[in-house]
């Protein structure tokens, strides 16, 4: 029976297809068209049929999408013996900009941004080495095509590092635009045109999202630039104006002001939205104090080109409505990303997706409403977007799915950091959120500002340094959320992301011997209540 | 808790209840933690200069000492930030040089605000404190010497050594005259030019580390080895890195002599120093003594540390002590074989000394005593950071421990090299970062040794000290999210 039923799905889908003029390949040549489109369709109802005769399907795992995620769960599944198959495919951005294998992460994410944002450290500590008895004479100045050459190179040679990976663990490597046709084949499409048809026992889709533009803002696509664009630029982005108060935007921002450029962020309503108030406010603090623009309670209108070659931007301020305009060399939105889940033919199968995000609909071992069909990274809806999540999330799946073990991702404390000028992580829960799930009486905030020893000779403000541990207020005082802002933030909040996994309390934390002298041992050393309304600020030693 | 046996208030009136000799980490954080357990707190801290005349002053060798390690391996790794910068496209219009006399004036200013700091925070919590010398002269009585060489004595009901250690000198002709230490190294007025660092411990590495960073040439000597008691591995680790980069290494020799040539410079104030060095061939006992000489502008001495107890009176009152090497062994409690005498910090025998620990102990000391806690100090999971310029952190067991203690078939040692993302655009050595993890398998596994070595090793570690304190096993561990794109 259910062989028949699935038959006479294909039927259905097939005609579909052949009805759908979009769904097949852009050639000019309509006859040649369709006798492609008559061959391929004799081919895949070949393949169908030999597939339900003989039960056999070309692949064990179908990986649909090779960012971090996908990669890793391929590679991870190859290892356990799957024959699998993933397929990549890069759809350039408004601007054209296109790159190679690996994802956003890669490309167009935390590697590049990384990178850029160590150029703008390494700026700061050129300023502070003149503090530390190093003679610097004229001026030093930033030179935006060398730095872009020598991150894209490096890119470069990662997309390399990623085919070779693939080969080398017998991951069989497809640059086609995947797209689903049913719960075990999948439709891949080449740059050219041409279609191939593979099968497979189970598909997971982890093809991520890409930035979006906002819709009602005229100009926005045609003159704006996204964060797919910003690190590919092969001249320096100029005067900026970075539209967003996500951890992207104020990163862009960040960097941009870092290297000498002029960069204003424009905000609508609140900066760093989900993460814990109060060190938000600590980060655009920073920002502002080292040379940030932020335009507050600002709503773009519209972009212009003007004469000149700049850019003419229009916002209104939320409150009182006025209207305000500047000029800039390139404006970058950075106001959310948002999966490609409509190209993948996903609605046609049925798989049940968030109206409103776009994203799928997943369960805790990452499958679908659909069998055999599994989702996760930035695709799946109320994932955390993060690259080790997605890596650590593909590598069970592939586990899972190659019957190995049943363990599930766990998607508590995992540490964030945001690479903002001055860095900021934080673990588990932000203050707002312990406070709503225990009650304001049913937590202890233990916090610190402390000064990093080696801004003190470079005469640099602390002000924004502070540590904040959320914990449990009866009992062992369990650790609930640590935030923490300073240099090396991500370094130092990994091992207590660790202490957090393992159950830390407020007593360990206090029977930790602290390594002196660093940052991180400040951690150790919070013992100021907020309660107790005592002064947090720095003190002696 | 068992209080220590003390006699009865009424045959003795004391001046203090608390009484601290030596202003270091662990004593001012025993004497900080008393005075807020509203004890009658005094701390008594004075540093003879040293033999090349730099003075100290409160805070011991942790405070300024540690502050200046930071300060220096941050100015040899701004050297080299700036040599990246240019990688990340940062122009420079001419090269860059450094300033010896800038650098030494920053971090003085910054070590004496610091210092009034301090001053003015143990002040705040009522602690009294006088630069002035302690000896014991009797039970429970401490003469007091000022600077100006008045006399007083105090007695007190408990009291705290923890007059810390000094660099020890070689008994080889020479050395006294000639010879600096870590601690003057800062008080020098003129850049140190070609130095010979003469000892392989932690400190004689981030010494040479901080000179070679500000370009100079620098020869290490490495008597009697490399970071005794760190783990061997990563010890050899280290030393490849530094010799990689640049740093000359003595192996098997041991210093003889160092005698003062004629002004060969034309600037006066430069003197260089022949030095005589035995080279030891094949086995020690067997050696063949070979002299050789070598000149260098500046011979820096981090062969080994020596606690300061030797001139405050223990033997008057009956403290165990080992006439040799200056430790005073104590019990878990910190108790010294006299009652009412504690002892933390490295006059400890046989423990590690850092100064987080040193602090740890005096607090939990101060809580034990008036506070009413039970908490005894960890000296297992005791992180230490060494500030090398690939900077080297720990914390538990070292492999060999860990083997020796638990046999080498119920360890398991994880390792792997890491390449951090700041250093593939400079093009630096990909196989020069490493973390090991050493774990105990018949305790599930549990983690008993962590070595990392990379930048702002010790910010990294921290974090996992807690998580160990957890009992953290290699299963949490990798089931952890990595923060991405960090390398921890």
């Amino acid at each position: 029976m259910a062989t028949i039923g699935q038959i006479v799905f294909y039927r259905r889908c097939c005609r579909h297809l052949c009805q759908d003029p979009g769904s097949s390949s852009h050639n000019n040549n309509m006859a040649a068209l369709s006798r492609s489109r008559h061959r391929w369709k004799r081919i895949k109802c070949l393949h169908v049929f030999s597939r339900n005769l003989t039960g056999k399907f070309d692949y064990d795992l179908l990986v649909v999408g090779g960012g971090s995620g996908g990669l890793a769960c391929s590679k991870e599944a190859a290892q356990l013996g799957q024959k699998v198959a993933v397929l990549d495919y890069v759809e350039p951005s408004a601007k054209g900009t296109k790159w190679g294998l690996g994802g956003t992460c890669v490309n167009v994410g935390c590697i590049p941004k990384k990178l850029m944002h160590q150029a703008a450290l390494l700026g700061s500590a050129v300023k502070d080495a003149q503090k530390y008895g190093w003679q610097i004479s004229g001026t030093v100045c930033h030179d935006w095509p060398s730095m872009a050459e020598a991150i894209q190179n490096h890119v470069r040679s990662l997309n390399w590092g990623h085919r070779v990976q693939l080969q080398d663990k017998k991951v069989k490597y497809l640059n086609l635009k995947g797209s689903l046709v049913d719960e075990h084949t999948v439709r891949g499409v080449t740059k050219a045109g041409k279609e191939t048809i593979l099968t497979a026992k189970n598909i997971v889709i982890a093809t991520g999202g890409r930035p979006k533009y906002p819709t009602n803002v005229p100009g926005a696509v045609e003159h704006g630039i996204t964060s797919d664009d910003l690190f590919w630029l092969r001249k320096s982005p100029g005067k900026t104006l970075v539209v967003g108060a996500s951890y992207v935007a104020l990163e862009c921002a960040g960097f941009l002001t870092g290297i000498g450029l002029d960069a204003t962020v424009m905000v609508r309503s609140m900066a760093l939205r989900g993460f814990d108030r109060q060190m938000a406010g600590l980060v655009t603090d920073y920002m502002e104090s080292y040379g940030t623009r932020f335009a507050w309670n600002s709503v773009p209108k519209r972009v212009d080109r003007l004469s000149s070659g700049g850019l003419q931007v229009t916002w209104t301020l939320a409150q009182s409505g006025e209207e305000l305009k500047d000029t800039y060399d390139s404006v970058l939105w950075a106001v959310g990303r948002a999966p490609e889940t409509k190209a993948l033919g996903l609605d046609r199968l049925g798989v049940e997706l968030n109206e409103e995000s776009g994203k799928i609909i997943v369960g805790a071992d990452e499958s679908t409403s659909v069998p055999n069909i599994f989702a996760f990274g930035d695709i799946g809806e109320g994932r955390p977007e993060l690259t080790p999540t997605a890596i650590k999330a593909g590598k069970l799946l592939a586990h899972r799915l190659a019957g190995r073990s049943a363990e599930l991702m766990n998607y508590d404390n995992v540490a964030t950091t945001v690479f903002t000028p001055l860095e900021y992580a934080c673990v588990g829960l932000s203050e707002e959120e312990a406070e709503k799930r225990h009650g304001k009486d049913g937590i202890e905030v233990y916090h610190a500002f402390y000064k990093p020893l080696e801004f003190t000779v470079a005469e640099r403000d602390a002000g924004q340094c502070y540590i904040k541990v959320v914990c449990e207020r009866g009992g062992d005082q369990k650790i609930l959320g640590l935030h923490f802002t300073g240099p090396n933030a991500g370094e130092v909040t990994q091992g207590f992301a660790m202490g957090l996994q393992c159950g830390a309390t407020y007593s360990h934390l206090l029977q930790t011997v602290g390594i002196h002298p660093t940052c991180a041992e400040e951690v150790v050393k919070v013992h100021i209540t907020k309660r107790s309304g005592l002064d947090p600020t720095v003190t002696g030693c | 808790m068992d209080p220590p046996a003390r006699p009865s208030l009424g045959l003795y009136d004391y001046d203090y209840d608390f009484l601290v000799i030596g202003g270091g980490s662990g004593g001012l954080a025993a004497a900080m933690e008393a005075a807020a357990l509203s004890k009658k707190v005094l701390v008594l801290d004075f540093m003879a200069p040293s033999p090349r005349g730099t003075k100290k002053e409160l805070g011991g060798s942790s405070f300024s000492l540690d502050r200046v390690r930071k300060f220096l391996q941050q100015t040899s790794l701004l050297g080299k930030a700036i040599e990246d910068s240019q990688k990340f496209g940062w122009k420079f219009k001419e090269e860059v040089l450094h300033g010896w006399s800038e650098l030494v004036q920053a971090i003085q200013d910054q070590v004496k605000s610091g210092i009034s700091e301090l001053k003015r925070e143990l002040k705040s919590c009522g602690v009294h404190y006088l630069q002035a010398r302690g000896e014991i002269v009797a039970p429970h009585t401490v003469e007091v010497t000022d600077m100006n060489g008045r006399k007083r004595n105090f007695k007190a009901e408990t009291l705290v050594i923890a007059t810390g250690d000094k660099p020890h000198y070689l008994d080889i002709p020479g050395v006294i005259e000639y010879c600096i230490t870590s601690e003057d190294l800062l008080s020098q007025r003129h850049p140190p030019g070609r130095t010979l660092v003469v000892g392989g411990s932690a400190e004689g590495l981030e010494c040479a580390g901080f000179l070679f960073g500000l370009g100079m040439m620098v020869t290490v000597m490495l008597q009697p080895g490399l970071l005794p008691g760190c783990d061997r591995k990563m010890a050899a680790k280290i030393e490849n890195h530094m010799i990689v980069s640049g740093v000359n290494i003595l192996h098997q020799c041991s210093l003889s002599k160092v005698e003062q040539i004629e002004d060969v410079l034309s600037d006066s104030f430069k003197s260089e120093y022949k030095i005589l060095f035995t080279i030891w061939m094949g086995i020690a006992t067997r050696a063949l003594h070979l002299q050789y000489c070598g000149h260098c502008v500046q011979v820096l001495l981090a062969v080994a540390r020596k606690p300061c107890t030797f001139d405050i009176g223990l033997e008057c009152v009956g403290v165990q002590w080992d006439q040799k090497t200056g430790q005073i062994p104590v019990n878990e409690r910190d108790q010294t074989s006299v009652d009412y005498i504690y002892a933390i910090g490295s006059v400890q025998q046989g423990r590690l000394s850092t100064p987080g620990l040193s602090r740890q102990t005096g607090k939990l000391l101060a809580q034990r005593l008036y506070g009413g806690v039970n908490i005894l100090c960890d000296y297992i999971n005791v992180p230490t950071v060494v500030l090398t310029p690939l900077e080297y952190a720990a914390c538990g067991l070292s492999e060999e421990k860990a083997n020796l203690h638990f046999g080498e078939k119920s360890v398991e040692v994880y390792h792997s090299y890491y390449w951090p993302m700041e250093w593939t655009l400079p093009c630096r050595n990909k196989n020069s970062c490493y973390v090991k993890v050493i774990c105990h398998i018949p305790d599930h596994e549990r983690v008993v040794g962590l070595h990392i070595m990379g930048p702002n090793a010790g910010d990294v570690l921290q974090g996992f000290v807690t998580a160990m304190k957890c009992g953290l096993t290699k299963q949490q561990l990798d089931s952890t999210v990595g923060i991405y794109p960090g390398f921890a």
